[in-house]
């Protein structure tokens, strides 16, 4: 009887043992085998961002969203700054195509410079992701604003404010940067789109300020002396055309001339448009750019595909701020990023 | 060595056989056309407007023509501006007094200024060399400690600063109000003045200079600190009338526009002469091509292009007119 009772005892302490047992094992889960492999697929790779410049907020901004990747997955991120110089950066992509790192970041000075390179270089097994700036070549990927569809944008939004009878006249100015960018080129192309359809708007001045808003205000303080009356004015980046407003502002027409301008979204341009120098800012949304760029990275890297193999873009979203949506949302500091 | 025979042959009586009267007589036909061709070119607002682009320039001018005619060139101009400005820009922001920021970065320029010269003065360093590098070593230290952004937007809460560029003394704008002063006061010092002669004689004969008695090294060094100062000022008012310095200023071809404007003006870059008024020719001629073609819509690569030629011809018509010969030649010559 004694003997009976011990054996159950056992009995049931081996039960609850094995009911313990089993349910630990379920406690610590299933290995996911596509993690593994992300991750380890991942480390160690080489990425490097050949960027216009560093020191401004596009690039800073792209720079420190993509470290912050790189870091959590443990692949080196490395910058080649050729500070505004095409030739420093020509000669920068030389010698990467030697270096053979896995995936180059180009932000293109022109539509023509890095053209070749950049064919030469995914013919060399390096991949590479074109942001926001585009070149000729079509590569792995392009993540950027689609220019056209700002110019076309701008456009619109001074048709809008200038069409006849609507504002004080019908001209317009355009401050470009710099011609043989992309955001020049393809933007003056989605700008003379929509205004080719609207042939009572006249376009008075189109002058390049080099992105210096030093310029862009004395050209806009000459064209209104010219043109008094001017009613709107597009402006390529809000960079330079914080100059271009300063010129509106101290004419006395800030009232009356609408300055549509576009940029990454920067705090510093969002300031612009809360105390009213820019009526209207097209931003392209850097932290957002960072994000899908950080993806195609991944995506490139872990690709079996060779490089060149298969070409891809995306055109981010556009976001028009106005003085009724500048939020936390909308504009960012390097420092929210970093 | 005297003044007469510095100047290879007697000056002429005709004014187009000096550069500089040959420049005031193309300033002359550019005004008369476009006042003509161009309906509101010829109005007091336009004029204003035309003399205030390049205010900025002749202010820069001014500091780079001082240290021209004391045989020397300072092409570290832009960079001291952009890298003082925008430093106090971000001590402003990072939360010390405005007042307090501008000061340091006057500061800032000033010690520029004078280790520059420094450079030149005891280390017997080319101006052109001592500069240029200075330039990218200001510019790099910059970058790399003060800023991150190129972009300094002018610190919020300041109302007087934004007037230095905004404002209006009687109609004129203050930006030419200070660059007409700055005339003013760079005159009186060069010709009334024991400093402004030294200059002189230091560009004339650098050699006769030394052994006249001139405290040849200190006046170097106190020519590339003021030069710093007044490009710290440009700075200061450039960033007040745009509401932002941009460092970028660093990469663009204004160093060039400025010694175009001095070139222009007639101060030849061998030292020694040279006055006030030939910066306001020089810059005032400036100021007039680039408003005429800004009115007229001319494409940039075209607007670089009449640069270009223009300063091309400046140059020619400088060697022809100021001949070099051994006399004149110097080591280092640009």
């Amino acid at each position: 009887m004694r003997l009976l009772k011990t054996t159950r005892w056992l009995a049931v302490a081996c039960i609850a043992l094995t009911g313990i047992v089993t349910a630990s094992a379920q406690d610590k889960g299933l290995e996911n085998p596509r993690s593994t492999t992300f991750r380890k697929t991942l480390e160690g790779k080489k990425v490097v961002f050949l960027p216009l410049s560093m020191g401004f907020d596009l690039t800073e901004g792209w720079a420190a969203v993509m470290r912050q990747q790189a870091k959590r997955l443990n692949y080196s991120f490395e910058i080649r700054d050729p500070a505004w110089s095409t030739d420093a950066g020509t000669k920068a992509l030389q010698s990467l195509i030697s270096e053979k790192p896995d995936l180059i970041v180009a932000h293109n000075p022109d539509i023509q410079s890095y053209a070749r390179l950049l064919a030469q270089a995914q013919a060399a097994g390096i991949k590479v992701v074109q942001i926001n700036l585009e070149s000729n070549t079509q590569t792995d990927s392009y993540v950027g604003a689609d220019w056209t569809e700002i110019g076309e944008q701008a456009a619109q939004a001074v048709v809008d404010k200038c069409s006849p009878g609507k504002g004080v006249s019908t001209k317009v100015a355009i401050d470009t940067g710099v011609p043989t960018a992309a955001s020049d080129v393809f933007q003056l192309d989605g700008i003379y789109r929509v205004l080719n359809q609207h042939p009572d708007i006249q376009v008075v001045s189109q002058q390049a300020t080099e992105y210096n808003p030093e310029k862009a205000r004395s050209i806009m303080d000459t064209v209104l002396q010219q043109h008094p009356d001017l009613c709107g004015a597009i402006g390529i980046w809000d960079n330079q055309d914080t100059g271009t407003a300063s010129a509106i502002q101290q004419a006395g027409k800030g009232g009356q001339v609408f300055l549509v301008t576009s940029g990454g979204g920067n705090k510093v341009g969002c300031e612009n448009v809360e105390n009213g120098l820019f009526n209207l800012y097209i931003s392209y949304n850097v932290p957002l750019q960072g994000e899908i760029l950080n993806a195609e990275i991944a995506r490139l890297l872990l690709s079996d595909s060779a490089a060149g193999e298969t070409k891809t873009l995306y055109f981010n979203p556009l976001t028009q701020i106005t003085k009724a949506n500048v939020n936390q949302r909308n504009c960012w500091t390097l420092d929210d990023l970093k | 060595m005297s003044e007469a025979t510095a100047n290879p042959g007697p000056r002429l009586p005709t004014l187009l056989k000096s550069q500089e009267g040959i420049v005031l007589a193309l300033a002359v036909l550019a005004f008369a056309l476009f006042s003509f061709l161009l309906p509101s070119f010829f109005s007091a607002g336009n004029l204003l407007a035309l003399v205030r682009s390049v205010s900025i320039l002749g202010i820069l001018a001014l500091g780079m023509a001082l240290v021209v005619i004391a045989r020397g060139i300072d092409v570290s101009l832009i960079a001291t501006m952009v890298v003082s400005v925008s430093w106090a820009f971000v001590i402003a922001r990072s939360g010390y007094s405005l007042e307090f920021a501008l000061l340091i970065g006057a500061l800032f320029a000033i010690t520029a200024g004078v280790l520059i010269g420094s450079l030149i003065a005891f280390g017997e360093v080319a101006p052109i060399f001592a500069t240029l590098a200075a330039g990218s070593v200001i510019y790099g230290l910059g970058r790399t400690f003060f800023f991150t952004l190129e972009m300094q937007n002018v610190p919020p809460g300041a109302g007087w600063f934004s007037l230095i560029g905004k404002g209006r003394v009687l109609g004129v704008p203050v930006t030419v109000v200070a660059f007409a002063a700055l005339c003013l006061v760079l005159h009186l010092v060069l010709s009334r003045t024991r400093f402004g002669w030294q200059i002189y004689a230091m560009g004339n004969n650098p050699a006769a200079a030394k052994i006249t008695g001139i405290a040849y090294r200190p006046m170097v060094v106190a020519q590339y600190a003021i030069s710093a100062l007044i490009a710290y000022g440009a700075g200061l008012i450039l960033a007040s009338s745009a509401s932002a310095i941009n460092a970028r200023l660093f990469n663009s071809t204004m160093i060039y526009d400025i010694l175009l404007v001095v070139v222009l003006g007639g101060i030849g870059l061998n030292g020694g002469h040279g006055k006030v008024r030939n910066v306001i020719l020089g810059t005032v001629f400036v100021g007039i091509l680039l408003n005429g073609m800004t009115i007229m819509n001319i494409d940039y690569t075209i607007q670089n292009l009449v640069k270009g030629v223009v300063l091309l011809l400046a140059i020619v018509i400088d060697s022809l007119v100021n001949p070099r010969d051994e006399q004149t030649s110097q080591q280092g010559d640009l």
